[in-house]
């Protein structure tokens, strides 16, 4: 029988949770019971008490997008005043910050521009590899969709020689609900659900890592969401490329989606929910950047062992040293304050350095 | 209540909880010293839903701060200037009806009314004040001045404490806030606030304020110097008084803010310490009918998810916050009434707007 405290138990003694029975329990566990079962089994997959951070720097190569999502305040037409390509001395620069506070990567992505050739991104690999030496997680499963198409290359072809320049790992970006009906309202003009889904398994195939997101809080509906979590598990029991799996809450100021912001309320919930049903993918990162540090540090008591980047702010250049600093400490921090201990790591989730 | 705590020291505490037994000393102090915040968390809210079930309290009110010039002058605080300082106020009567003319088409119920400890106002003027909004806002409950400015009063009406609360009651006063005991230590007293009244006087103002009849609140500023010890004989302290005077309604939990104070170098308090001092406020105080999560100092994200915390009210819509705001907060200065209920019914729980006395408001559409 589907009651809560029967599915609750269930995943006590180690069943997998299905599709129907997370959803009975996204709508009716109250929250500390999520957050205790999400609790037990993230101490089950990591009985050390550390919660990880990686230093990293956020490099948009280009604003200029043809997806023209919904949900995006970002992107800018080709011939828009703002709209801009990343120069070569910039990108050198701002590597080169990010190596000097002690950054171990870069993590690059940016609009789907109508322009560029494929040699532009593998040029920009090469050159990167070639001066620097870090770890470029770089090109969401869209942008690759984008390559694949200008340079008439499969997904296959077109990853390999990404690869080959140099890419280290793919980020889980452009997800944001897995369901076509949602995608197709919020975001037309990006890649479809099997496309994503496809990329990633190539990507996991040709043995590079990558994160998988999901972005709720706008049109989706719990059902749907759900459902995006289990499409991951399905694929993350075949190929075991997913790191880690990063829920982040929409964020509908300046963009052309007209909801409430989602609260704090909801994003646990499904936090914790996520913990339970991705029982294959080790890392739950809690996002400080939707829901600034009270909530991310309660968080790790929600089923998130992770708490991202420290995100070295883009386009603050002058200030960029202090703030970076401050933000390390400040994670350090709230990670001691609830009882756990800090870490450094990389890309791929070792530990680099324990802060006590 | 949830399956397991991680923390086996909370089953001893269940189970006074459910007996109801009262929490001791150490009980607290365990609370405090343990981890296991969803543990912690879930006890607290077993009992604010034994007494509150589903509910969760606000109100709508206006936050009006009649002068920041203080000559206490508290390390803490942000707020206060000199008279003769950058910045310093004082609103004349005028001013302050000005200000609730302003707001006259909203359906207030609350005056929230603090101000600095003035050095040449007279007796007179705060009376005044209460008349003014008396007769502007006839409907409305003023809760007004904290037992430190009652303390002052008496001294420049040269009037007893009890005449003193009399004339106030008598001008208007419905209510006290519960500002002001901060933490009640002396070892705190003397190194951060020494030229305001010590605990003793406080406990002696709020008896007499029950005592003539009048409710009024209690308060905590936590997250500054004080220990987990200091805390729990800060609310040790409030019980006791409550079981003498039965007079208190709400015990607020109050987050230090160091942004531009002289304790700048001390950091914001964290998630864990907020929702602790709820729950622990909720699980020590069980003679107080409310714990209040103020979304000013929490953060509107994280008051709401105080209320699994023990949290059953959520303060008001305040309008315009100046003093937690002069210290660097970064919540909104006011909520709408709209914004409140959300808060609260997308947690689940189900909104009742109340008065200052928490009686709730009968809905005219």
């Amino acid at each position: 029988m589907n009651t809560v405290a029967s599915i609750i138990d269930a995943v006590y003694q180690g069943q997998r949770i299905s599709e129907d029975a997370a959803e009975i329990l996204y709508h009716n566990a109250p929250l500390l019971t999520l957050a205790n079962l999400a609790d037990h089994l993230r101490y089950k997959k990591h009985p050390d008490p550390v919660v990880t951070f990686v230093v990293d720097r956020n490099i948009n190569y280009t604003n200029v997008c043809i997806s023209r999502c919904k949900f995006c305040a970002f992107c800018r037409p080709l011939n828009h005043k703002e709209a801009y390509v990343i120069s070569k001395e910039m990108l050198d620069q701002k590597i080169q910050e990010t190596i000097d506070l002690g950054g171990t990567q870069i993590l690059m992505q940016g609009g789907l521009h109508p322009d560029l050739p494929f040699s532009f991104y593998i040029d920009l690999l090469t050159h990167i590899k070639k001066k620097f030496n870090i770890h470029i997680h770089g090109f969401s499963p869209p942008e690759i969709e984008h390559m694949s198409h200008i340079s008439g290359l499969s997904h296959r072809k077109t990853i390999e020689q990404l690869k080959n320049a140099g890419l280290d790992s793919i980020p889980g970006g452009g997800a944001e609900i897995l369901v076509d009906q949602v995608r197709y309202h919020i975001s037309p003009n990006k890649c479809d659900r099997d496309t994503w889904l496809s990329i990633m398994e190539t990507a996991h195939k040709a043995g590079l890592p990558t994160s998988a997101t999901m972005m709720f809080g706008h049109i989706e509906t719990p059902t749907q969401m759900v459902t995006h979590m289990i499409r991951i598990r399905e694929l993350q029991e075949k190929t075991n490329g997913f790191t880690a799996f990063i829920p982040w809450t929409f964020q509908p100021d300046n963009t052309h989606i007209h909801v409430r912001k989602s609260t704090a309320w909801q994003y646990l919930r499904v936090l914790a929910l996520s913990r339970i049903v991705l029982d294959n993918i080790p890392n739950i990162q809690a996002s400080w950047v939707t829901q600034g540090d009270k909530i991310a540090q309660l968080a790790l008591s929600f089923g998130a062992n992770d708490l991202g980047s420290t995100m070295i702010e883009e386009n603050v250049v002058a200030a960029t040293g202090t703030h970076f600093r401050l933000s390390k400490e400040e994670m350090i921090r709230l990670i001691h304050h609830a009882g756990l201990n800090a870490a450094q790591r990389n890309c791929t989730y070792t530990i680099l350095q324990r802060f006590s | 209540m949830i399956l397991s705590f991680k923390d086996k020291q909370l089953y001893a505490i269940k189970e006074k909880i459910e007996t109801n037994t009262r929490l001791e000393r150490h009980d607290g102090i365990t609370l405090y010293q343990t981890f296991d915040l969803i543990g912690v968390g879930a006890l607290a809210d077993f009992v604010r839903r034994k007494r509150h079930g589903n509910k969760t309290y606000f109100v709508y009110n206006q936050h009006i701060n009649y002068t920041n010039i203080c000559k206490n002058r508290c390390l803490f605080c942000a707020f206060a200037r000199d008279r003769q300082e950058q910045g310093a106020y004082m609103y004349s009567v005028d001013q302050v009806r000005h200000i609730l003319m302003e707001n006259k088409r909203n359906h207030i119920k609350e005056i929230h009314m603090v101000g600095g400890i003035h050095p040449n106002a007279p007796f007179e003027y705060y009376l005044d004040l209460l008349n003014t909004i008396r007769h502007v806002r006839p409907d409305v409950h003023i809760k007004a001045f904290t037992a430190v400015e009652i303390d002052h009063f008496s001294t420049i009406s040269r009037l007893s404490l009890s005449e003193t609360i009399k004339a106030l009651k008598q001008a208007g006063l419905d209510m006290v806030p519960g500002g002001g005991s901060e933490v009640m230590s002396d070892r705190i007293h003397d190194e951060l606030f020494p030229k305001k009244i010590h605990r003793t006087r406080w406990i002696e103002v709020m008896k007499t304020v029950h005592a003539e009849g009048l409710t009024s609140n209690a308060t905590m500023l936590y997250g500054h110097i004080e220990t987990d010890e200091e805390r729990i004989d800060h609310l040790i302290q409030l019980r006791d008084i409550q079981d003498e005077t039965n007079g208190f309604t709400a015990f607020i939990p109050l987050a230090f803010h160091s942004e531009n104070t002289k304790l700048s170098h001390i950091p914001p308090t964290s998630a864990y310490l907020d929702l602790k001092t709820t729950a622990i406020a909720r699980l020590m105080l069980d003679n107080f009918s409310h714990i209040k999560a103020y979304w000013v100092m929490l953060g509107e994200k994280l008051a709401q998810i105080a209320q699994t915390f023990g949290a059953d009210d959520l303060d008001g819509t305040i309008i315009e916050e100046k003093i937690t705001h002069s210290a660097g907060a970064t919540s909104s200065k006011g909520l709408t009434r709209d914004q409140l209920i959300h808060m609260i019914r997308s947690a689940g729980f189900e909104p009742v707007e109340r008065d200052a006395l928490y009686q709730p408001v009968e809905k005219k559409e």
